[in-house]
């Protein structure tokens, strides 16, 4: 029985991180894709509080929990554009929102 | 040397002439502000008469001085300061420069007088007084200026009022060619000026050690005078670029073709700048470098040749010229020729003698020519004149005198410089047929002039509307009277040696001092000279007069029998013509097939700028075929992106 080292929260974290990346560049609907920005932002989060512990330092801490208070207001900002979106186009699928193409 | 500040008031007061009269001609073209010919006129010719009293002064100043050699004002703003080369502003009045100070401002002011009853029904007024002045300012700039590049200002700026004042009456088209024909005939010979000066520069710059220059400020007509052994074997070369400047500046072979048409200009401009003052700049010039050119003896035949064939050949032509301009335009070519012919036999004191007089007999002609040019409603014809006489009394009499004085007619003053020369030129042991040549121009002159003045004066009046001729008002017959007094009287000052003292030739001996003179003539053979030229001038005057009083049409049977040649020389030996075919028509085939077709059209518009506009479109298309639109696109780009930094990162 190995005891859970600090490399288990690092890799779980990185792998949290590819999933979330993973998720942006191939899911279509921008619901997922904000979803996956918040995983993004939790693997951050979990690597922040795992090395604040094993340093023994405050300040990751206290950086998680204001990244949480970004996300919460990223996610309102970010529904509320794609609300505002639906409402325009009916839409919702990246695939039909390409009006910025050179 | 005391620092004369003065003398730089001589071309600042044209020059404000020049701004005041400038703004009021700018106002009045906009319709607006307070115009008065009154006042114009009073700027104009004030400014021009207070220049006059200053040469005047600086004149008796250095006449009472002999010790005093130049007045000057010199280093007045430095130009350019370099380790190698320096130049700066300056005035410099030495003996040449004043007398050239004195018939410069003194006819030019009688020349503004005149234009007042000239121009006045002109809408243009101010502009041109305002153009008169500017040209006085560059002119005084030219005989003022003791460095050759302040001389070079004055030279430009001469030309460029020269340009404006041919085509003052631009919206004429053909006026308008003309001044622009004068302008780029004169910048081709201000190239062989400019070459000219960069050789000097050149060959004095690369001279180190214990023979180098005294002074880095090569330019400076002092410093090039101690200097002018060190030009070394490039002197023949530099002295010849020079002389280029200076044939395009004064009208002679190869470059003569501008001043037959620069009669577009109204009639007190040819008689002030195409007569007695810018066309003589360049015998002014070579004048003043006499130094250099003593050096150069083969520039000097040079100039000898191409002064008498110029001399001989406009002789020519101004024999068959029907417009009284014309006729007068030739005879300035012509006389310009002498004073190049006296130049390069060394009678440097003999061309400016011939200037000086030259000025007040040719601006007097043209003075006459354009009273009767206003007389008769800017008829210029001569075949539609004759009989003015009567009508007209002081012009002609002023007329009949100015051309005694350009026959060479004793007591009149062109006979005494134009004796000099002569004599100059046979005694100064060259090939003998200068001087023969010289003699028979003498003789045509005397004859052209005879048959304009028969031609416009004598006989019946054939102008059609002979009741409207009247004689031009005091305010240009004045100026009239006091130029004939002057080209009747000026010719004492240079006394012929078997007369006694010659006061010009000794006042300007610091010119040409090296001059390889043999002047093995005696007193006797001198008179003899004297006796044939003014014989041979008298025996043409009364061809001429006889000839055609008679029957103005005597040379009708000549001029079938040889209408070939007639035809040629009428048509000015055909150089315009022959200019045209040889140097402007390939020019504008070339412009027209290669310049303009392909390398503008193909190589500067096609490769070029359309070529880089191609180019910066292909790059921005091929770029944004990356740019998809898709938010997922850009953060794949984002992510390659991060991991390219973190590569970085980790490799370094």
């Amino acid at each position: 029985m190995t005891s859970i080292s600090i490399h288990h929260y690092l890799i779980l974290s990185a792998l949290l991180f590819c999933l979330g990346l993973i998720g942006i560049i191939i899911r279509r609907n921008i619901l997922i894709v904000l979803m996956c920005i918040e995983v993004l932002m939790n693997a951050v989060n979990l690597t922040f509080i795992a090395l604040a512990r094993y340093y023994n330092n405050i300040d990751g801490h206290v950086i998680s929990i204001f990244v949480m208070a970004i996300a919460a207001v990223e996610a309102a900002i970010g529904l509320g554009i794609v609300i505002a979106l639906f409402r325009n186009r009916e839409t919702i699928k990246t695939d039909d929102l390409k009006a910025m193409k050179g | 040397m005391t620092n004369s500040l003065y003398i730089t008031l001589i071309p600042l007061l044209p020059l404000l002439g020049f701004f005041m009269n400038g703004i009021i001609a700018f106002q009045q073209s906009r319709g607006k502000g307070f115009f008065s010919t009154k006042i114009t006129s009073f700027i104009a010719c004030s400014s021009t008469f207070l220049a006059f009293l200053i040469s005047v002064f600086a004149f008796i100043t250095l006449f009472q001085n002999p010790d005093l050699v130049s007045l000057k004002a010199s280093n007045l703003l430095d130009w350019m300061i370099l380790e190698e080369f320096s130049l700066s502003f300056g005035f410099c009045i030495d003996h040449l420069t004043s007398i050239m100070l004195l018939f410069i401002t003194g006819v030019g002011f009688l020349i503004h007088v005149y234009s007042i009853g000239y121009m006045k029904e002109d809408e243009a007024y101010a502009r041109y007084m305002a153009y008169l002045n500017l040209f006085l300012f560059f002119m005084l700039i030219l005989v003022l200026a003791d460095s050759l590049v302040f001389l070079f200002v004055g030279w430009e700026g001469v030309g460029l009022c020269s340009y404006l004042l041919i085509g003052f009456w631009f919206t004429d088209k053909e006026k308008a060619v003309a001044g622009k024909k004068a302008f780029i005939v004169n910048r081709i010979g201000d190239f062989g000026f400019l070459l000219g000066m960069f050789m000097i520069v050149a060959t004095l710059v690369g001279i180190q050690g214990d023979a180098s220059p005294t002074s880095t400020n090569f330019l400076d007509i002092a410093t090039l005078s101690q200097n002018a052994h060190l030009l070394g074997p490039g002197i023949t070369l530099i002295t010849l670029c020079l002389f280029f400047g200076a044939t395009g500046k004064s009208a002679q072979i190869p470059l003569y073709i501008w001043l037959p048409d620069a009669m577009a200009g109204p009639t007190p401009v040819s008689a002030l700048i195409h007569a007695a003052t810018m066309v003589t700049a360049g015998i002014y010039m070579i004048a003043k470098l006499s130094f250099l050119f003593v050096l150069a003896p083969i520039t000097l035949h040079v100039i000898a040749i191409v002064g008498v064939s110029t001399a001989f050949i406009a002789a020519l032509i101004g024999l068959t010229q029907y417009d009284i301009k014309k006729v007068l335009a030739y005879s300035t070519v012509s006389q310009l020729g002498y004073m190049f012919l006296a130049l390069g036999v060394g009678a440097f004191s003999g061309a400016i003698f011939h200037v000086f007089t030259h000025a007040f007999f040719k601006a007097g002609l043209f003075l006459c020519a354009g009273s009767v040019i206003n007389s008769l409603h800017h008829e210029q014809d001569i075949r539609q004149m004759g009989g003015l006489w009567k009508k007209m009394p002081i012009t002609a009499i002023t007329f009949l005198l100015f051309t005694l004085a350009i026959s060479g007619i004793p007591p009149f003053s062109g006979f005494f410089s134009k004796d000099e020369i002569l004599y100059m030129t046979y005694a100064n042991g060259q090939h003998p047929i200068y001087y023969w040549l010289g003699l028979l121009t003498a003789g045509i002159t005397a004859f052209y002039m005879m048959r304009a003045f028969v031609y416009t004066f004598m006989g019946e009046t054939r102008y059609k509307h002979p009741e409207k001729i009247h004689e031009s008002p005091a305010v240009m017959t004045y100026p009239l009277i006091i130029l004939a007094v002057f080209a009747s009287l000026v010719g004492f000052i240079g006394l012929p040696h078997i007369f006694g003292h010659n006061w010009f030739g000794h006042w300007l001996n610091s010119l040409g001092q090296h001059t390889p003179h043999h002047i093995d003539g005696s007193f006797l053979q001198e008179g003899h000279l004297m006796l044939i030229s003014t014989a041979w001038a008298v025996f043409c005057l009364y061809m001429a007069y006889r000839l055609y009083t008679k029957n103005l049409n005597f040379t009708a049977p000549i001029k079938k029998s040889l209408s070939f040649l007639y035809n040629l020389v009428y048509n000015k030996f055909k150089v315009d013509e022959l200019y045209n075919a040889l140097i402007i028509t390939p020019i504008k085939v070339i412009s027209d097939c290669f310049l303009n077709k392909i390398f503008d059209a193909k190589i500067i518009d096609g490769l070029m700028v359309n070529g880089l506009a191609h180019a910066s479109r292909f790059f921005a298309r091929s770029l944004s075929i990356i740019q998809t639109g898709y938010i997922n696109h850009y953060v794949f780009y984002l992510l390659i992106g991060l991991w390219l930094v973190l590569i970085t990162l980790v490799l370094t």
